[in-house]
């Protein structure tokens, strides 16, 4: 038997192992696809990750590994708790008649929601049926695996394009750039709406020839509704540390008004939509 | 009654009441109706609010420099040798060319008065502590010859409740100073004038000279002789000021002149702990109007009697000991006045002097005082929620509180008194009763009524808990036993309490501005609730180890569970549904036990800030909070515990049942501007929708503070003031004071300069 820490204030911010309160009995445990899996934490009130007022799930697990992550602590699959989707839907609909007068709805976020395809696919539908505006926050590196059905019941992705030279993004994120411009390509032909999201990171994302790249790229879509030039922090700092992670960002400053400027610029000369 | 000839006075009124629509309120004394029937609803913008005149701009200056020796040396002057009365002191100013409202607590600016009929040692601890001495003569009257409300409470009290008081388990009763939270009807005395007023009491106490003198016979008609006498020596105090109140007012600037000399009157005679002032907006609207249309006064010199009565409300001063500043710091007395609602034909009670009030905040700056409270409904005008929402957001001096909640119990002429206390206005009172340390109360129940910090018995002794887990329903059971007889000694004391204030301390010139035959509430309250919701659940969904020490006494706590346990604040019905079970089962508890005048009990879920005090005297707890930890205030979430967002939180404290809680459930939420990336207007689209929502969902108050960028730098310096501010940058939420100073300045860059 482990001895539990009580959760200290803050503990949303903080590291979580597998205590949640909504961490299921073992008795209840069922074997079949998609029932179960596993969430870091939530929150109900973001106004930032879609319309409206957002209930954010952060769920675990994610192939990427870059250097900036402000949630490394979402990784891997088990660092979430493993809960079932009846009860995520359960704790859903005590907020969906509050979230639908306020404009919101769910964002599914991470992690990265493809790893668990067959939960968030449950999730996501769950949700519609609720009547919910649903959203997912994506690298797209596992948009292959996303199916004609798995995307009907998505209303819009936040499509975080790291950089559009692949040696870049091989080195910001440790993989391959093509699924995500792949999966970017296949949104527009479907006409999706979609928010690409872009983190400026000084020395790393911030060369002008590779905003111009990602410029280039998403300016002819119409199904992208916004570029966001999401400036670089150094919040998940702590995280990195306290997991024994070797952080390289450790002194890399937070991006600045003006080169934030400068990069919001780009993408406005070359004809996005840019916030 | 009937409106007979001999209470039709209206060709006494002369010209004061032309032009205004008839009704009941000629014949009998009826303010509501006289509201209901001549308001002018406004559904405009702010548009045509005016900025401070010279004349306040001068007075507001004259004021400044005594605000900043304030804050410097605490009390600047006392009068320690005139206990204070409506005659007691001469007139005061503050500027006589430029003030066009008069009136001050004594002869001077900031200069305190002296309460002893409350209780000579609150007095004498005040003065000392302010660096004052005591007058010998004072001390001679009031231990020689009169006795206090204090004095006769404690030839009362038991010594069980004795041992309460000291434990920490019952604490703030109103037994030394003044009880406060009453709200005198003070538009009265503008509406009728003093003779009207007084020929209404002697018709009220003609009514009950044929009746047999019973106790409360005889006691009501002391009490008419005393109402009466408090109006003669109300218009004597207006004459001191040059001002002749037997007639009414005849134009807006007396109405304000009279209104606030029925106040200023109200807080010579009582240093009570909250002394509102009840809902004069938009009853001294309907003056602003006539005068408007008849061409007398405009828009600026509107707008300067409301700044310059609200100067006069924010320099209200009463003398306090340092035990009362730790329970209630900020020196606050809670000058509530109330804003908006609807009446009860559904038609809005929003003026444009509803506007003009919340405007003082623009013209004299943010202040905590007059404590201005939004009588929310869904129904009000669209236009009025915005501005509310502004001023929220630029100087978070508003509170909130849901009048399609109260509506219903209370009609549409209540005001607030203290913070979340409705009552009719003229038609109600309450004893104060201040409130109970329910976690304090668990950890009796766990120990067999021994208190957990001093090992003494305070509750009758009871079976400890046995063994080295805790079992919920075992738990529950002492616990209901516990609280019967907590219920019990509360009530017992209050009624010892409110007996000998009626008798030494009465508020004679209050109750002179109420109907004779008024509702009395006996208003408890509960502090720590979600401390104990969360320790409930804590041990009904993990395994709690109790600790003990040498005297076998449990002193600590270990969840040995494999999973944190649900805690108040993340809309999780497993432990809110408990702590709305407390708050039902403990008021049935106290609804057992009669009441002094037969007044009717109710409850608040209100800690004001006594949520420190409260945790300093209080042991661990089983939810893990340790020993000297604050309490959430209020209704609150314990801090940082409620960790899903303000959403899940609200919705977790609008399940507390208002019905089970009438005298107000207290919620703080504290914002940062959250742009994201939309518009300021669109932001205030957005608060107003919250709170539409907030209240419609049954939320009861909303104390909304939105941190602004000073906040945050204060937070930098002084982190221990914000233990739980959150901000958020880029979808990402953070505890701001966990941050590292260069995140912190990152994060002010960030969150007040950047789009992002």
């Amino acid at each position: 038997m482990s001895t539990v820490q009580i959760l200290e204030p803050g503990s949303r911010y903080d590291l979580r192992a597998g205590i949640s309160p909504d961490a299921p009995d073992e008795s209840q445990l069922r074997d079949e696809e998609g029932a179960f899996g596993y969430c870091h934490s939530y929150e109900t009130s973001s106004r930032y990750d879609g319309p409206g007022l957002r209930v954010v799930l952060f769920v675990s697990g994610c192939l990427l590994r870059c250097t900036y992550c402000h949630n490394p602590d979402t990784w891997h699959l088990k660092d979430g708790t493993y809960v079932s989707a009846d009860h995520v839907l359960g704790r859903l609909g005590d907020f969906a008649p509050a979230l639908l007068p306020l404009g919101g709805g769910l964002t599914i976020s991470g992690g990265e929601p493809m790893v668990q395809l067959a939960f968030t696919r449950r999730i996501f539908a769950g949700a519609k049926a609720l009547g919910l505006h649903t959203a997912i926050e994506t690298s797209g590196f596992l948009g292959d695996r996303a199916d004609e059905s798995y995307v009907s019941n998505i209303d819009l992705v936040l499509l975080d394009i790291k950089s559009s030279d692949p040696d870049t993004y091989r080195r910001v994120t440790g993989r391959d750039l093509a699924p995500t411009l792949r999966f970017a390509e296949r949104l527009a032909s479907l006409s999706k709406p979609v928010w690409v999201r872009f983190t400026l990171v000084p020395g790393e994302t911030d060369d002008p020839a590779n905003v111009d790249g990602i410029a280039r790229f998403v300016a002819p879509m119409k199904n992208v509704e916004w570029v966001e030039v999401q400036p670089f922090h150094q919040m998940g700092a702590f995280k990195w540390k306290a997991l024994g992670l070797d952080y390289k960002l450790l002194n890399t400053a937070p991006a600045n008004r003006e080169l934030t400027d400068r990069v919001i610029g780009q993408f406005r000369a070359a004809g996005c939509r840019v916030r | 009654m009937k409106a007979s000839a001999a209470l039709r006075k209206e060709a006494d009124a002369g010209d004061c009441w032309n032009g205004f629509r008839p009704g009941d309120w000629l014949s009998s004394i009826n303010v509501r109706d006289f509201i209901v029937r001549n308001v002018t609803p406004y559904t405009g913008d702010e548009a045509f609010l005016a900025g401070p005149s010279q004349r306040t701009k001068a007075v507001w200056a004259k004021l400044q420099p005594y605000f900043t020796e304030e804050r410097k040396k605490g009390v600047l002057a006392v009068d320690a040798q005139t206990p204070s009365t409506l005659l007691a002191h001469k007139a005061g100013y503050i500027d006589r060319d430029n003030e066009i409202i008069v009136g001050l607590q004594t002869d001077q600016p900031f200069k305190r008065a002296i309460f002893p009929f409350g209780g000579l040692r609150m007095v004498e601890a005040g003065l000392k502590a302010a660096g004052f001495e005591p007058d010998p003569a004072v001390h001679k009257a009031f231990t020689n010859y009169r006795k206090s409300h204090n004095d006769g409470v404690f030839d009362a009290y038991t010594p069980e409740i004795m041992n309460c008081r000291r434990s920490g388990i019952i604490t703030g009763l109103p037994d030394a100073y003044g009880r406060g939270r009453i709200i005198g009807d003070y538009r009265r005395v503008a509406l009728y004038g003093i003779d009207r007023l007084l020929e209404a009491k002697r018709a009220e106490r003609k009514q009950i000279d044929g009746m047999w003198p019973s106790d409360d016979i005889i006691r009501l008609r002391e009490e008419l002789s005393d109402q009466m006498r408090a109006l003669e020596d109300l218009a004597s105090m207006a004459k001191l000021y040059g001002r002749d109140i037997s007639k009414p007012a005849s134009n807006a600037q007396e109405a304000f002149q009279w209104t606030y000399f029925a106040y200023l009157g109200a807080i010579k005679e009582a240093n009570g702990a909250a002394m509102s002032i009840g809902r004069i907006s938009s009853f001294l609207d309907i003056y602003i109007e006539r005068d408007l249309k008849e061409g007398v006064l405009d828009e600026g010199r509107a707008q300067e009697l409301w700044d310059q009565l609200v100067q006069k409300l924010r320099i209200v001063r009463f003398l306090r000991t340092p035990d009362y500043d730790a329970l209630f710091s900020g020196d606050p007395y809670w000058a509530t006045e109330c804003v908006g609602g609807m009446d009860l034909d559904g038609r809005t009670l929003v003026t444009k002097s509803s506007y003009r009030m919340l405007h003082t905040l623009s013209n004299l700056g943010p202040a905590p005082e007059p404590n201005i409270t939004v009588l929310w409904s869904s129904h009000m005008p669209a236009t009025f929620k915005r501005y509310c929402a502004t001023v929220s957001r630029d100087t978070s001096s508003l509170q909130y509180e849901n009048d399609d909640l109260m509506r219903p119990f209370w009609g549409d002429d209540y005001g607030i008194a203290c913070c979340v206390s409705a009552m009719r206005l003229g038609k109600q009172m309450q004893f104060f009763g201040a409130r109970v340390n329910l976690a304090k109360a668990l950890l009796y129940a766990i120990n067999g009524g021994r208190d957990e910090v001093s090992g003494e018995q305070v509750a009758p002794e009871t079976l400890p808990v046995a063994g080295d887990f805790l079992d919920y329903d075992d738990v529950m059971a002492k616990f209901d036993t516990t609280m019967e007889w907590l219920a019990r000694t509360y009530v017992h004391a209050m009624n010892c309490i409110h007996y000998m204030h009626d008798k030494y301390f009465y508020e004679r010139l209050e109750m002179a501005l109420h109907d004779r035959d008024i509702l009395r509430t006996m208003a408890f309250g509960i502090a720590g609730l979600s401390v104990v919701a969360d320790s409930l659940s804590a041990i009904k969904y993990g395994k709690i180890r109790v600790a003990r020490d040498a005297n076998g006494l449990v002193v600590d706590y270990q969840n040995e569970g494999n999973k944190a346990t649900p805690q108040f604040g993340n809309n999780d019905d497993r432990v809110d549904q408990i702590a709305a079970d407390i708050v039902t089962s403990f008021m049935g508890k106290l609804r057992k036990h009669p009441t002094y005048r037969n007044a009717t009990h109710t409850q608040s879920v209100l800690t004001i800030t006594s949520n420190v005090v409260y945790g300093k005297a209080t042991g661990n707890t089983p939810d893990g909070r340790r020993k000297g930890e604050p309490f959430g205030p209020g209704a609150n979430p314990m801090h940082g515990r409620d960790s899903h967002g303000w959403l899940a939180s609200c919705l977790s404290v609008a399940k507390l049942p208002y019905k089970d809680a009438q005298d107000g459930i207290s919620y703080t939420v504290s914002v940062a501007p959250q742009k994201a990336h939309l518009s300021e207007s669109q932001l205030i689209d957005e608060a107003v929708k919250a709170f539409d929502l907030y209240f419609d969902r049954g939320g009861f108050h909303m104390n909304l503070n939105v941190i602004d960028k000073d906040t945050l730098e204060d937070a930098m310096k002084n982190p221990d003031k914000y233990p739980q501010l959150t901000i958020r940058v880029s979808g990402y939420a953070v505890n701001f004071v966990r941050l590292t100073p260069e995140q912190q300045r990152d994060v002010i860059s960030r969150t007040f300069h950047g789009q992002i």
